[in-house]
């Protein structure tokens, strides 16, 4: 295929980062601009050095350049606080979003969950975080076999993959992770827990599940069903690996899972930077296709 | 016999309620809640930590269910008390400013916001929100001997450029002798302003929580976190009475009557306590491998549930540098080594 969407990435750290490498892979998506609000930081000069056009004007700096450049889908990587106004804009200009804030405004997508049953008419789609992106494939996978009464998740990651955006808005991440526990995952109740681990060497991202089904689990069926979802979890985030479990007491399930990266932008250790990233990119892939396929064209919501 | 710290005054704070439920395994009925706090109150002290062992949002698989909800414990204590005021913890990416808020509204002033000892910026909402309200705000920097002197004093000024009134070194560990403490807490000291208090929390697990306290206190600290009879996790906190007992013999005046603490330690304490806490085999692991003290009963069960001993679980968890709020890495280590030695 030689045609590709174009797409501007907003926000210049980690995962903004992070997102240059997984879409220049991409066989639908292509990254044209990075959008920052420092002129002198790290992740704009490197953007320029793989050969994005960069503006450090925040989104009122690409707004002029959509049309002649041909945007078509922006990824927002900046906080919970400025994404509302960052996609206002952008949807007035009929560019599609993929959120990667906490703001959850636009439907909540964990792709092999629900990306086929997204809402079609939507122009905003939210990430949720990288532990819901971790967590939420296996709270389904036993949610979709039998009632999830209360899943908790707890996800340890290390202090060098945490940038200062997530460390000043942990309540956000803590709150729509939560609410997508119950949301996309399944269960009656969610909570997430979040733990930053400055150990040396860094240690990779971890994630512990836990489950209470109504009645007693159906450990056959449920090991076959996360078995299942690690493998389609892991075709766009090959680290996605089951450590201990599933481990039964009771009506409890729980789950020792471990996320390494690809090693792109941060080291393989930062296996949060990855799941949020390749879910992404995934995502944009699903509408960029039907944008080329003429499934679907994007219209400017005034 | 004249001590250098004669006349000097300092805070103590209680722990019983909040660190005390990790070694009930967070079962203390409101009943209870109220005959402690009541007790403390008497007793003169002036700050009393009352919650989830966790802390806000601790209700969890992770750290166990209360009988009641953080509001149920502060609803029932608040009316015993007539001097002392009601604290809380609150860990970020664990608890958050709605629960902040909440506690607020239920009588809670003062605040220990807590991180791990290299982590101070996840707290910057959290001690802005908690100053915002009013309350007594310090910043709580836990396992610290996982950091140097110097990058404790610069977590310490995060701390206070968010607005933090006190900042803690807090040994969660138990793993600090008196040195490491004089050196810690000296560090804060040399950099922060001279209105802005350190506190020193201990634990008891190489039988050092009296001994650190009074270093700390020497080095600058002015607020002492103990425990009456050191109900709390691992080997417990630094025992309230028997530190309030050196305090007066060295002329530091803590406010507290000793012999009320002493009668509430035999009469009240030591009856509820599940298990003696002490230092034994497991809580001196603890110590002396730099573990997490709350992680003391779980590796005790799942020990007792993979069949290993759980000073190999404990020391393991030490050698991978894991923190407090990662007690699902007990059980997963536990099973790692399991599936290790049937190899």
């Amino acid at each position: 295929m030689t045609k590709k969407i174009k797409c501007a990435l907003i926000g210049s750290g980690n995962i903004g980062t992070d997102l240059i490498y997984k879409i220049q892979r991409s066989e639908f998506l292509e990254p044209v601009w990075m959008v920052g609000i420092d002129p002198e930081s790290e992740g704009l000069q490197r953007a320029r050095d793989m050969g994005l056009k960069t503006t450090s004007d925040g989104v009122d700096g690409l707004l002029p350049h959509i049309e002649a450049d041909g945007i078509q889908i922006a990824f927002d990587a900046t906080s919970a606080y400025v994404h509302a106004e960052n996609s206002r804009k952008l949807n007035e200009k009929g560019v599609f979003m993929i959120d990667l804030t906490p703001a959850a405004i636009g439907p909540l997508c964990v792709p092999p969950v629900n990306l086929d049953q997204l809402e079609q008419n939507t122009m905003n789609v939210n990430m949720i975080s990288c532990a819901g992106q971790a967590t939420i494939p296996i709270v389904y996978g036993v949610s979709r076999i039998q009632g999830v009464e209360y899943a908790e998740i707890i996800a340890s990651l290390a202090s060098k993959s945490i940038g200062p955006g997530t460390r000043a808005n942990l309540d956000e991440f803590t709150y729509t992770t939560s609410n997508a526990l119950e949301k996309v995952g399944g269960a009656k109740r969610g909570k997430a827990l979040c733990v930053i681990n400055p150990a040396e060497p860094p240690m990779i991202m971890r994630n512990t599940i836990y489950c209470l089904t109504t009645d007693e689990p159906d450990q056959e069926k449920i090991t076959a069903s996360l078995m299942d979802m690690i493998e389609q979890v892991q075709r766009y985030v090959p680290g996605y690996k089951l450590v201990n479990g599933p481990v039964f007491e009771g009506n409890k399930v729980g789950v020792f899972m471990e996320v390494a990266g690809l090693g792109d932008y941060l080291p393989t250790y930062a296996g949060n930077l990855d799941i949020m990233t390749a879910a992404a990119c995934r995502t944009a892939e699903m509408f960029a296709e039907k944008l080329l396929n003429g499934e679907m064209t994007l219209e400017a919501i005034a | 016999m004249k001590s250098d710290l004669e006349g000097k005054k300092i805070i103590v704070h209680d722990m019983c309620l909040r660190d005390g439920m990790h070694a009930k395994r967070e079962q203390i009925s409101t009943e209870q809640m109220r005959t402690v706090a009541k007790a403390l109150n008497d007793s003169g002290v002036p700050y009393i930590q009352v919650s989830h062992g966790a802390g806000l949002g601790g209700n969890s698989l992770q750290h166990g269910f209360a009988p009641h909800s953080n509001e149920e414990y502060w609803d029932a204590v608040a009316p015993v008390l007539t001097t002392s005021k009601m604290s809380v913890l609150l860990i970020p990416g664990l608890g958050t400013m709605k629960e902040l808020r909440s506690a607020y509204e239920h009588g809670v002033r003062s605040v220990h916001v807590a991180t791990h000892c290299t982590e101070a910026d996840t707290s910057p909402q959290h001690i802005a929100c908690a100053r915002e309200l009013g309350m007594d705000t310090s910043g709580f920097l836990m396992m610290a001997h996982l950091n140097t002197p110097q990058g404790l004093a610069k977590e310490a000024l995060k701390m206070e450029s968010y607005g933090a009134h006190t900042v803690y070194v807090t040994d969660s560990a138990g793993y600090m002798i008196p040195e490491n403490v004089t050196e810690c807490i000296g560090a804060l000291r040399d950099v922060l302003k001279p209105e802005t208090e350190i506190g020193f929390h201990g634990h008891n697990n190489l039988g050092m929580g009296n001994a650190n306290s009074i270093a700390a206190i020497r080095a600058g600290a002015s607020r002492i976190d103990c425990s009456v009879a050191g109900l709390g996790a691992g080997a417990g906190n630094t025992p309230l009475e028997s530190f309030v007992a050196v305090c007066e013999r060295m002329g530091i005046q803590t406010g507290c009557d000793l012999f009320k603490l002493m009668d509430m330690a035999e009469d009240i304490i030591f009856p509820m306590m599940d298990h003696i806490v002490r230092v034994d085999r497991s809580s001196l692991t603890l110590g002396y491998a730099g573990v997490y003290s709350t992680f003391l009963l779980h590796a005790n069960r799942l020990g007792a549930k993979y069949g290993i001993p759980s000073r190999d679980i404990l020391l393991e968890l030490g050698r991978k540098k894991m923190i407090g709020g990662q007690e699902d890495m007990i059980e997963d280590t536990a099973l790692t080594m399991l599936k290790q030695r049937q190899a």
